[in-house]
């Protein structure tokens, strides 16, 4: 099912079987590594904590069992308390990637919102909406998590997904907006909505199916935020503590001074794993970049010919984006983004100033200064 | 310079969403600040209640538009309050105190990472399929690692078991604090590791961000011309394609910045090193709200100007941002 996640992305029906492999063989090797990593840690979150030998939390009284290396009866040892640290982590995966999946989805669906509605909308909507998720982005996330989660009296899961699910969305909403931006000015859209049909209509099933790989990229990253941001709150202990995720494995790992006495079997797993799920999510995103750039694909498809490389050098075609049309005010407020520099709005909107400017003139008024 | 000032605009915009947030925080949240430090100090009297209220700024008499203001007017005057935890201090000076160890770490570390990480994109793009780029996955390896595993591990190797590099802390405990010799080696001896750590973890995003831009760049029609020139291949690849692929990297930077602060936050965390992120693990771990909310705003509005600062740069060496600008 996680296997066939970066296919369903640009398909509607799998109805052959041999056709659904020829797909899968085409996917950038990136993307399968990832994909095949991914389905792993799914698995392990799924069916992990049926198979865990130990309560993750039954602290054995022993002292034979305090912080002893991997053994037959441990296979990853146990912790300062007589743990079961491979319990743990089945235990652990789980709750961090449902976590991060929640985020995920919560976040993509805001960003989804965002974006769509503000290049819909267009005009003030847009600029509002821009505004809005610039001013997000340009605020540290963490920071923010941080006095967020330290002003709420539980710091619970349920808390984390909320705070995490508001901090992690204008990334995506930036994109898909300029997606949006891009396929609103298409012929398809233009159709459908002379036969006259609704707005909302128009969104669901016209253009937001033409952004799945969009989508899945930003869901992708999302996760990837979480997960790294979950990890580390739960690290410097701004979660609940009695829960055991990858990040509170480490919290207990670094407060009970591991790396210290030596006990790698204790703080060295959970953050393997989270790096190889970060790994397998990252791969995924290459991977998704490549079916949609063909210029980042394989680059063992360039051809050699007598020790050169030979570059890629046939042009991709470039459909210009129709500029979008805004009233006087949202080309103002346009004005104070980043982005204005990069479009020409800003040199337009100085001309209206300066009256008798031609277009075009940009380029030499430099030299002239 | 009416870019700038437009920028600067939608800076103020953001700083003062970052301030409002920060006033309500208190205000909004469904835990009573006051009780909780009640809770912790349980010899404190009831009657000490109004001057906890004070001492928080949130038992204001007066309208929530006048706490508001009083508010603003406090923080443009860098008066942050008392500190909870190490009382007679206030916040301001505790924040003063952090900031230049955290600014001399984190800026020398991200702006080593974001030149070798370009570097390193620049060459992995233009030997495409090398093993520079083919070594790109392992790379992605070491970001998608958390920053304070890598870190972890970085420390147990080299001070635990090597003894190469301290235990962590700003400056060894033998020198004095000051602008004399010994200081000044041992608290470089101190920021080697923990900057490594900033720069290993980050450098690969800001190569794989410059290879994708690099060879969208490389199938340009001028760099081919350049190539039919004859020019050499150091120049084409540096003052035609690299030139170009510059610009979106650094416009990069500017939204990256957020994240590398918290990165570094994270590590001085793990290092115990003296500057603001340990400050902020400290003040959540001992509910010190006003030093929480300071040091938001202080790492907040810190982002924002070196954001500003990138727009700068930006006008400067892009050469159409130039012409607008001049015209």
């Amino acid at each position: 099912m996680t296997v066939a996640m970066p296919v369903s992305v640009e398909q509607t029906a799998l109805s052959a079987s041999p056709q659904q492999f020829g797909r899968w063989r085409r996917l950038p090797t990136n993307a399968k590594v990832g994909a095949i990593l991914l389905g792993i840690f799914v698995l392990i979150a799924v069916i992990g904590p049926l198979f865990a030998p130990y309560n993750p939390s039954y602290q054995n009284p022993s002292p034979a069992l305090s912080m002893q290396a991997p053994s037959a009866a441990h296979w990853l040892g146990t912790t300062e308390s007589g743990q079961d640290v491979f319990s743990q982590l089945l235990v652990g995966v789980r709750l961090t990637l449902e976590l991060a999946f929640i985020v995920g989805v919560v976040a993509t669906a805001l960003s989804v919102i965002v974006g769509v509605s503000a290049a819909f909308l267009g005009g003030i909507w847009d600029e509002l909406l821009s505004l809005l998720s610039n001013v997000f982005l340009v605020i540290p996330a963490l920071p923010l998590l941080i006095v967020l989660l330290g002003f709420l009296p539980q710091r619970g899961q349920l808390a984390t997904i909320l705070v995490l699910s508001l901090t992690g969305w204008p990334w995506g909403a930036r994109l898909i907006r300029a997606q949006t931006m891009a396929i609103r000015g298409r012929d398809f859209v233009a159709a459908s909505r002379e036969t006259g049909e609704k707005s909302w209509r128009i969104i669901a099933f016209e253009i937001i199916p033409n952004e799945t790989g969009l989508i899945a990229a930003s869901f992708v990253n999302t996760v990837l935020f979480a997960i790294g941001a979950s990890v580390a709150l739960a690290f410097i202990g701004v979660a609940d503590l009695n829960s055991w995720s990858l990040g509170t494995i480490l919290y207990w790992a670094q407060s009970q001074q591991a790396l210290q006495l030596g006990a790698w079997w204790w703080f060295a797993p959970p953050g393997v794993l989270v790096a190889l799920m970060g790994t397998a999510l990252v791969l995924l995103n290459t991977g998704i970049d490549e079916l949609g750039n063909p210029r980042l694909r394989d680059s063992s498809s360039a051809s050699r010919i007598a020790g050169h490389r030979l570059l890629p050098t046939d042009p991709t075609p470039v459909l210009m984006a129709e500029a979008p049309r805004r009233s006087r005010l949202a080309d103002f407020l346009h004005g104070f983004s980043r982005s204005s520099l990069a479009d020409g709005t800003y040199q337009r909107s100085s001309e209206q100033q300066a009256g008798s400017r031609r277009a075009g003139d940009g380029w030499t008024g430099g030299e002239q200064r | 310079m009416s870019f700038i000032i437009r920028r600067l605009v939608f800076y103020a915009v953001a700083g003062w969403v970052a301030l409002t947030i920060d006033f309500f925080l208190p205000r909004a949240m469904p835990g009573n600040a006051v009780e909780a430090i009640m809770a912790k100090f349980p010899n404190l009297q009831p009657s000490a209640y109004k001057a906890i209220q004070a001492m928080l700024g949130i038992g204001h008499p007066g309208s929530i538009w006048g706490q508001y203001v009083s508010y603003v007017n406090d923080v443009f005057h860098l008066n942050f309050g008392i500190d909870v935890t190490e009382y007679p201090a206030s916040v301001a000076s505790l924040i003063g105190q952090t900031i230049p160890w955290t600014l001399a770490l984190v800026g020398t570390a991200t702006v080593i990472a974001f030149a070798v990480g370009t570097g390193l994109g620049i060459l992995a793009a233009w030997r495409r399929g090398g093993w520079l780029d083919r070594a790109l996955p392992g790379l992605m390896f070491l970001q998608a690692m958390p920053y304070f595993f890598l870190a972890l591990i970085l420390l147990e190797l080299f001070a635990v078991t090597l003894h190469v590099f301290p235990l962590g802390q700003g400056y060894s405990q033998t020198v004095v604090p000051g602008l004399n010799w010994p200081f000044i080696v041992s608290a470089t001896y101190h920021s080697i590791l923990p900057a490594c750590t900033i720069v290993i973890t980050s450098v690969a995003g800001w190569m794989l961000q410059m290879r994708n831009v690099m060879i969208t760049t490389i199938g340009e029609d001028y760099v081919l011309a350049g190539q039919a020139k004859g020019l050499s291949s150091r120049r084409v690849v540096f003052s035609y394609a690299a030139r170009n692929a510059f610009l979106p990297q650094l416009q990069g930077f500017g939204l990256a910045l957020a994240f590398v602060v918290s990165g570094a936050l994270i590590m001085e965390i793990v290092f115990s090193y003296p500057g603001i992120g340990l400050l902020l693990l400290n003040a959540v771990s001992s509910d010190d709200y006003p030093l929480m909310q300071a040091i938001f705003l202080v790492i907040t509005f810190a982002v924002l100007i070196a954001n500003l600062l990138v727009d700068v740069v930006l006008v400067l060496v892009d050469p159409r941002a130039r012409a607008r600008e001049g015209a």
